[in-house]
């Protein structure tokens, strides 16, 4: 292999790991919802759309700098994700004669509404946040100036990178050293018992729902100064969130987050082989291996190791 | 049988349970039959019968998963009708399930800490644990394994420990011995009588009628969602109709 093709390799994987990290985030709110509700959310981008816009108001206005809107888009979207679980999700979840595969449906009309929402609001046109740093990058040949090859890497990407890194371990913290934390794995495993441990099962889904809408806002934040807004724009990350969520295993966090860097490496290597336009096509090659496959999904391997069947 | 009665209710004056006529449905199903028992403080009580006689749906309407539809609960004096199932065991109450229901994926000591989110079992966490430990040592030694990995008799203990890290007042067990090895039933059935020893009130569901009647201050025999009989263990072990229905003598 010749030094211009391991280049190409490295910068690659590199791209593919920082938007891996990305898709974790949203793989993760979508997943933490699916294991203490038991349904898929399918407005899931939509609420990350709901986010960028957020960000992006800020920033049109106040000039603020995305990365920053995420204290605001955060809690913003909680309380979101708290309204429609308790005012549209949980009044549906209470009639016996609705099967749980058709509550479903519910959060495909909540994403419906709300994109059109955006569209009233914003017409469709595309939008970004000229931020300053948007081509700003970091170069290996900088560090090390005899390096046979050459490696970059894009300063907003990499910042996107570390805060989802950073939320992804405040997350972990939260959900297995915290009282709170344990309490929703709890309910996401046995929900009877959890409540027969005096946990509040209502109130740990609707706080787990808020938790997961502001997950993927604050994603939508990290999205904004490396991607472009508008309002249909939720549609294909609720897809991305989907093919983690299997991917990973259904309400597994930590198979969210390997699930999000496989599908980020793969989306990346298929732009960068085959073609750019192709690498949604990769995305659902993945998906349907690991539905033939490994039905469990990155979870029943992990599974499978430390329970030994 | 009159004596047996007596006794209960010469133990601590008013009883700490009292269930009062309760009808129980499953959908359109009745399988509680105006149910009426009582546990006096610091008693073992049992219920005991069949697959299919109601007891594990007893316990689970006392634990607020199921609503009677008349009738109704006292416990410590108060009406449980309107106190909603996650608050009971900040008020001593603790249910161990049937099937153990641990959190598999959670390690044992995550387990026993969910026995005691809130209260005074809260605060006095650590200490309690430390107690329970000291009881079942083996789970000190796996504190950090994940239940699920645990031996079907391991899983029994991490179920009963997680119900003592709430402070119990009253403790109900679903069928504590069910699919353990016979040398285990009776640390099993040891441990619940330690429980009571130590102040806790017991109530005992369990199918293993000759090991529960030894231990039991009182029983009452539940068939198709009635009680039939009632007495004390050693006059249930002595009674024609138990030995030939439940002890297969």
């Amino acid at each position: 292999m010749s030094a211009a093709k391991i280049e190409v390799l490295l910068q690659t994987l590199i791209s593919g790991l920082l938007l891996g990290g990305l898709y974790a985030l949203i793989g993760l709110g979508m997943t933490i919802i699916m294991g203490v509700m038991k349904i898929i959310n399918l407005a899931h981008g939509e609420l990350m759309m709901v986010g960028m816009y957020v960000a992006y108001l800020l920033f049109a206005w106040a000039h603020i700098d995305p990365y920053l809107s995420i204290l605001v888009a955060v809690p913003l979207l909680f309380f979101l994700g708290v309204a429609l679980q308790k005012y549209l999700v949980n009044p549906v979840l209470k009639v016996d004669a609705i099967l749980p595969e058709n509550q479903v449906i519910l959060t495909v009309g909540i994403g419906m509404v709300l994109a059109n929402l955006a569209t009233i609001i914003f017409k469709s046109d595309y939008r970004t946040t000229p931020v300053d740093y948007a081509t700003k990058a970091w170069y290996l040949t900088d560090l090390w100036k005899d390096s046979p090859i050459e490696l970059s890497l894009s300063f907003p990407w990499t910042v996107s990178f570390l805060f989802a890194v950073g939320i992804t371990a405040a997350l972990w913290f939260f959900l297995s050293r915290t009282d709170m934390g344990k309490s929703i794995r709890a309910t996401a495993q046995d929900k009877d018992a959890a409540m027969l441990m005096g946990v509040n099962v209502e109130r740990m889904r609707v706080f787990t729902f808020g938790l997961g809408s502001a997950l993927v806002g604050a994603a939508g934040c990290l999205f904004l100064p490396i991607y472009y807004l508008y309002p249909d724009v939720g549609g294909q990350f609720t897809l991305t969130g989907f093919v983690i969520t299997i991917l990973g295993g259904l309400g597994s966090t930590v198979g969210a987050i390997i699930g999000g860097l496989i599908l980020g490496v793969f989306e990346s290597l298929t732009a960068t082989y085959v073609g750019m336009g192709w690498a949604p096509v990769g995305r659902f090659v993945v998906f349907m291996l690991v539905l033939v496959f490994v039905p469990g999904g990155v979870a029943s391997l992990l599974r499978r190791r430390r329970f030994g069947k | 049988m009159s004596a047996a009665a007596a006794s209960g209710a010469a133990s601590g004056g008013a009883p700490l349970l009292e269930v009062r006529g309760i009808d129980v449905y499953y959908g359109d199903v009745q399988v509680l039959w105006d149910l009426t028992f009582s546990v006096g403080k610091a008693e073992i009580v049992a219920l005991i019968g069949a697959n299919g006689a109601g007891k594990s749906t007893t316990l689970k309407t006392i634990s607020g998963i199921l609503r009677p539809r008349r009738g109704e609960i006292l416990y410590g004096g108060e009406s449980l009708t309107s106190i909603e199932p996650y608050d009971l065991v900040e008020r001593g109450l603790v249910h161990v399930p049937e099937a153990r229901r641990l959190f598999v994926e959670m390690s044992v000591e995550e387990n026993l800490d969910l026995g005691a989110l809130r209260g005074e079992a809260r605060k006095r966490r650590s200490q309690t644990k430390e107690e329970v430990f000291d009881l079942f040592p083996r789970l000190r030694e796996r504190r950090r394994q994940a239940s699920g990995t645990l031996s079907g008799g391991e899983q029994q203990m991490v179920a009963i420990a997680r119900g003592l890290m709430g402070l119990p007042k009253l403790m109900m067990f679903d069928e504590p011995s069910l699919g353990l090895a016979p040398i285990l039933v009776q640390e099993i059935f040891n441990v619940v009588k330690r429980i009571r020893d130590e102040g806790t009130t017991v109530l005992l569901v369990e199918q293993n009628v000759r090991q529960t009647l030894a231990i039991a201050d009182r029983a009452y025999v539940l068939e198709t969602g009635r009680v039939e009989m009632e007495g004390s263990g050693q006059d249930l072990l002595r009674d024609p109709h138990v030995k030939a229905a439940y002890l297969g003598l």
